[in-house]
């Protein structure tokens, strides 16, 4: 099958709202739709509803460059994001839609001493942690990527790179729509604009919420909110070691189907891989002051240009076709923060920054798991919001590629 | 960063491109936290991250290399 035409997405929308729900999920987008998938199909909870206050996607999980990846630096995260990279991998047989999953090799470049150095230990981490990656010398460089400039124009020279072959791409809008489908196929209830007003409580515990569909009781809420959790935590009194930035990403317009790997180089801040059409995907680092506003801006577009044609100068002879911005949760120590909260019937995932995509998956089912058992999964207790206070933090700021 | 808003104001050089400046957070604990340890883990590594206007500070990096407060909404990148 041409994996551009699609089969009608078989999407069963809910006629009514009911007064009560076992669990009320807020936020549409990847993270949310997959926690109700995995709640229907491994633990057999349905009496769900997410709630979207625009349109399912239309977040952060159709704003990102769609990269999955788990090259982290800490343990904890690695195994976490290699059970990403492993659903990823039979996300098509099992919701029966062509992802456009795509396997391609990650090169994250070293420019410097220190460059190596990291590369070097990523390669060892990963490697030790299950997620194959290995570190290679410019020669190996030439021949995943011919297009790399080896001398960076005498600035950012090439010396080495760790080599992630499980890096892969898969389109975002269709990851988000087969769990919706495969949710919504076995009653889950997803309402588009339907934001949540409120949050109400009794006695220190959270027993449903305000919406502008009226209000619904739950047993559970969990907030997978992007963008603003910090305004839904607070409807709890809750604190977040968040803070939103803004993160900008462009396309150029078609270019021969010849850019095979996914190239990232913390020196330039900035990576590059290639669409399924043809177009050459370019995302950076965040914007510095916190913002939640969705503007683009040219600055952005003259700095990021500038330094990725450095490394791949072939993108000077192409167009800047269209160019967005998502806003990102960054946490404090750069690594998501999932689970409890200390509000009792309140969940959360957040901190998916610049990381939530290639998440998606695993957080979900994680999640679910922890709905349907009351238990922390092992695989996401390094990540819960207590952290802080037990100072366990989990600082992976090299890791995101957009620092 | 405020980037639609190519310009800012310092009030000791006039109006001048963002980029010249360097964002700073006012922190700020709430009093209702009372307990030590609750305020020490709030003000290592919890922010405010108001959706809405703001008041922080701005270093003029490339200017007059003072600091300056300033009111922001961020929903919009408007200076107030």
């Amino acid at each position: 099958m041409n994996e551009f035409v699609e089969r009608a997405i078989d999407l069963r929308w809910p006629t009514a709202v009911k007064p009560a729900y076992d669990v009320v999920i807020i936020g549409g987008g990847g993270h949310g739709l997959a926690t109700a998938y995995y709640l229907a199909t491994r633990h057999g909870i349905t009496n769900v509803a997410v709630l979207e206050r625009s349109y399912i996607g239309g977040g952060n999980s159709g704003r990102n460059t769609t990269i999955i990846r788990a090259n982290y630096g800490i343990p904890e995260a690695v195994r976490f994001y290699q059970r990403s990279v492993d659903l990823y991998a039979h996300l098509e047989q099992e919701t029966d839609r062509a992802l456009m999953h795509k396997t391609k090799g990650l090169l994250w470049i070293a420019h410097s001493e220190a460059g190596i150095r990291q590369e070097r230990a990523r390669a060892a981490i990963n490697t030790a942690c299950g997620a194959t990656t290995e570190y290679v010398d410019p020669a190996a460089i030439r021949e995943i990527c011919p297009q790399i400039d080896l001398t960076g124009k005498g600035v950012w020279p090439v010396y080495g790179a760790s080599y992630h072959p499980a890096g892969s791409t898969a389109r975002h809008d269709r990851v988000v729509w087969a769990y919706a489908e495969g949710a919504m196929r076995l009653g889950v209830d997803v309402f588009q604009r339907a934001s949540v007003t409120g949050i109400r409580m009794d006695r220190g515990k959270v027993t449903g919420v305000e919406s502008s569909i009226g209000p619904i009781a739950a047993g559970v809420v969990l907030s997978a909110v992007g963008g603003h959790v910090t305004t839904i935590a607070s409807m709890v009194g809750l604190r977040l070691p968040i803070r939103t930035h803004p993160l900008q990403a462009f396309v150029t317009n078609r270019y021969a189907q010849a850019f095979h790997p996914i190239v990232a180089s913390s020196g330039l801040g900035g990576y590059a891989s290639q669409t399924a059409k043809g177009e050459m995907l370019i995302g950076a680092e965040i914007d510095r002051a916190p913002s939640y506003a969705y503007t683009s801006g040219h600055p952005f577009l003259q700095h990021c240009a500038f330094r990725m044609m450095t490394l791949l100068p072939f993108l000077r002879d192409l167009r800047v076709l269209r160019q967005w911005t998502g806003v990102c949760d960054m946490s404090t120590d750069y690594s998501p923060v999932m689970g409890l909260t200390g509000v009792e019937g309140f969940l959360i995932t957040t901190g998916w920054g610049t990381w939530g995509f290639k998440a998606i998956p695993a957080g979900g089912e994680q999640l679910a798991a922890l709905i349907a058992t009351g238990r922390t999964p092992d695989l996401i207790a390094p990540f819960s919001l207590d952290r802080f206070a037990r100072d366990r933090t989990m600082a992976d700021r090299g890791s995101a590629g957009t620092h | 960063m405020t980037q639609h808003q190519l310009r800012m104001r310092c009030p000791h050089c006039g109006v001048r491109a963002v980029e010249e400046f360097v964002y700073g957070e006012i922190p700020a604990t709430p009093d209702a936290l009372t307990e030590p340890d609750a305020r020490d883990v709030d003000r290592g590594f919890m922010h405010a991250n108001h959706e809405g206007p703001v008041t922080e500070r701005w270093f003029h990096s490339f200017g007059c290399r003072r600091w300056l407060t300033a009111g922001r909404d961020t929903r919009t990148n408007e200076m107030l």
